[in-house]
């Protein structure tokens, strides 16, 4: 007996299915529910007074619940303590008069003095924790200037197209052909860099190299936010080109800008690092990892502390901005999550 | 496919002028005086400065300079540093080691990188995996310079498995540390993209036939895993190319390796604009070179590249 097949309530046989020209002895009766019995809240889930979460807070739910992100965060958070008052966490001030002793020259730890001392006689941990400032500052500001200007750059390039994207693109290119080391080398050698060197040349040089990455990934991402069809419907209504950009396509093109702005943090506190190795980064005078671990090159046999613990800040550091971009990615873009 | 390669080439003009301009104008445009750095800051009679002043092209205005310039770049006359040296010579003795460093260095992070990468793939989520990752992790927040610190260290003094620096000869075998620390942070890329390439198609529906036709696992993994998951890594080993070439001034400074990046460091501390300038002209047409050979090897790989 085929499956399909209905049955009569009242006795039992199988209905026929009504042919073409024959009608049916029973009647069918069909509820219909009356409009107003269920309004569409009772269907929908949804709450109509709620708005819907945006894509920030979407990503927000995810990363809070996240270990990664809550250990990249922590660490990343500390960084920036140990950077704003460094006071804190040591009573040695290493810039002071009585901070270095040659008497204490390449000594072992003892307490008090916990990584030991460098050649000089200065205490190893005194200037780790001081040298946090000079590496963060570089790397903070580095990546706010390649932001706003690669932002700027690549968001009006992908937007209005044309000779504006071709003259953009090709001055892109024309860093690009210049590995970001050897150009910072070549700018840093420059005489109005070399009398004034200082945090701040260090991060206007390295912000020149930076910046055509991040245009390249916003224009990527500009273009594609550009032609959705919300920005169309905007502009429909009477927006402005220019506000539309403002309004609507930066904001949501901003998920890849924010993930490459966070690793390369980290990439240029490595930047500065060595440069200051090679002898072109920060004056010798400034306490910063990059000096002192250059300093530690020529004591590597003698006493390796000095070069472990300034290395050892330095990558904690560098690796915590760089998972902090993997969360945030993960969170920002559910299809990544599936490889990474 | 020939239209694409002409576009391609007809591309690198301006760019490589730009790149070539930007450096001129960087070292000259800027005060200083580059006659006086050569007589070591003492004092120089005025017709010794004037005659080494023409004869390095500084007297003449900018643009003049530039084109004479490239015009020696373009026939290769790349003109004297200033201890008397032919640059041309100078960069042929340096560029075989480097390129040998690079080609090293590129043959550690493609061979380790992808095995490395299709093994943690194949067992996402497992102990190798999970280990593989951080270690990855490690190797890109460690500053180039202080992993070869550590090697050298390492392997070099206490080990002495290795030699701490290299000779003059620069042989392939005295090279293979110096090219581990210039190719491990690269490596630990290439690992990365294979991985995610890899554990993105392990689950495609060629895969499942291939398994379902009685494949072995093997013939599965090279051949239809690998294979269709190398675009992105060639691609990337070929940009990284003209990076090593760059990164070559921090490793070669390390192990005292007489390249292009030891020329290029030193010619810097000492002034020598013409040498600074006439090396990086060099390594800006390798750079470009490198990156349209990978932009072509992308589009024989990739067809839908070549007709967008």
């Amino acid at each position: 007996m085929p499956e399909n097949q209905n049955f009569n309530p009242e006795d039992g046989l199988p209905i026929r299915s009504n042919r073409a020209g024959k009608v049916s002895k029973y009647k069918i009766e069909h509820y219909v529910a009356p409009l107003d019995e269920t309004p569409l809240q009772a269907v929908d889930s949804v709450k109509e007074t709620g708005k819907p979460l945006s894509m920030w807070a979407e990503a927000w739910r995810s990363l809070r619940k996240q270990p990664l992100f809550i250990i990249s965060t922590i660490m990343i958070i500390a960084v920036i303590v140990v950077a704003a008052f460094p006071q804190l966490f040591t009573s040695i001030d290493p810039a002071g008069n009585q901070a270095c002793l040659l008497e204490n020259s390449n000594e072992p730890a003892r307490p008090g003095h916990i990584m030991g001392f460098n050649l000089q006689g200065c205490d190893i941990y005194a200037r780790t924790i001081y040298g946090t400032r000079a590496s963060l500052l570089v790397g903070v500001f580095t990546t706010l200037i390649v932001v706003l200007l690669g932002g700027a750059i690549g968001a009006l390039a992908g937007y209005y197209g044309g000779w504006i994207d071709t003259i953009l693109a090709r001055l892109g290119d024309i860093f690009f052909a210049l590995p970001l080391i050897l150009g910072a080398i070549i700018v840093m050698q420059l005489p109005a860099f070399r009398e004034n060197r200082s945090v701040w040349t260090v991060i206007v040089t390295l912000a020149i190299f930076g910046w055509p990455q991040l245009a390249r990934i916003t224009r990527g991402a500009v273009i594609e936010a550009r032609n959705a069809d919300f920005v169309k419907a905007s502009r429909a209504l009477g927006l402005s080109k220019f506000s539309a950009l403002l309004k609507h396509v930066i904001p949501n093109s901003l998920a890849p800008i924010i993930v490459v702005a966070t690793v390369n943090l980290g990439v240029y506190i490595v930047a500065e690092a060595t440069l200051s190795f090679l002898g072109v980064g920060l004056p010798p005078d400034v306490m910063s990892w990059g000096n002192d671990i250059s300093s530690a090159r020529t004591q590597l046999r003698n006493n390796p502390t000095m070069l472990m613990w300034p290395a050892l800040f330095l990558s904690v550091t560098v690796l915590s901005f760089i998972m902090l971009g993997d969360a945030v990615r993960d969170a920002l873009d559910p299809k990544a999550r599936k490889g990474a | 496919m020939l239209s694409f390669t002409l576009k391609r080439i007809s591309q690198l003009f301006p760019v490589f002028i730009g790149a070539t301009l930007l450096v001129y104008f960087l070292v000259f445009a800027t005060p200083g005086d580059p006659i006086a750095a050569l007589s070591g800051g003492k004092p120089m009679s005025d017709a010794t400065k004037a005659a080494l002043t023409a004869q390095y092209n500084l007297d003449k205005p900018f643009w003049v300079q530039y084109g004479l310039y490239l015009k020696n770049l373009v026939t290769l006359d790349l003109g004297t540093s200033f201890s008397g040296q032919e640059v041309k010579e100078m960069l042929a003795r340096a560029f075989p080691v480097t390129a040998r460093l690079a080609i090293l260095a590129l043959v550690i992070e493609a061979v380790f990188g992808i095995i490395l990468g299709v093994i943690a793939g194949m067992r996402k989520g497992k102990l190798f995996d999970s280990t593989v990752l951080v270690a990855s992790l490690l190797v890109i927040a460690v500053p180039t310079f202080v992993l070869g610190f550590l090697l050298q260290y390492v392997v070099g003094v206490k080990l002495e498995w290795a030699k701490p620096t290299v000779s003059g000869a620069a042989t392939w075998g005295e090279l293979i540390l110096p090219a581990l620390v210039l190719g491990l942070v690269s490596l630990a890329y290439v690992l990365r993209l294979t991985r995610t390439s890899v554990i993105e198609n392990k689950t495609a529906d060629y895969v499942r036939t291939a398994t379902a036709k009685g494949l072995s696992r093997n013939r599965v993994v090279t051949v239809h895993i690998l294979r269709n998951s190398l675009i992105p890594v060639v691609t990337y080993l070929g940009a990284d190319l003209g990076a090593l070439m760059g990164g070559a001034i921090v490793t070669e400074g390390i192990f005292n390796v007489p390249g292009v990046g030891h020329l290029l460091y030193q010619a810097i501390q000492k002034g020598e604009t013409p040498t600074v300038v006439a090396v990086v002209g060099v390594l800006v047409i390798v750079f470009v070179l490198a990156n349209l050979i990978v932009d072509m090897l992308y589009a024989l790989l990739d067809p839908r590249i070549r007709y967008a």
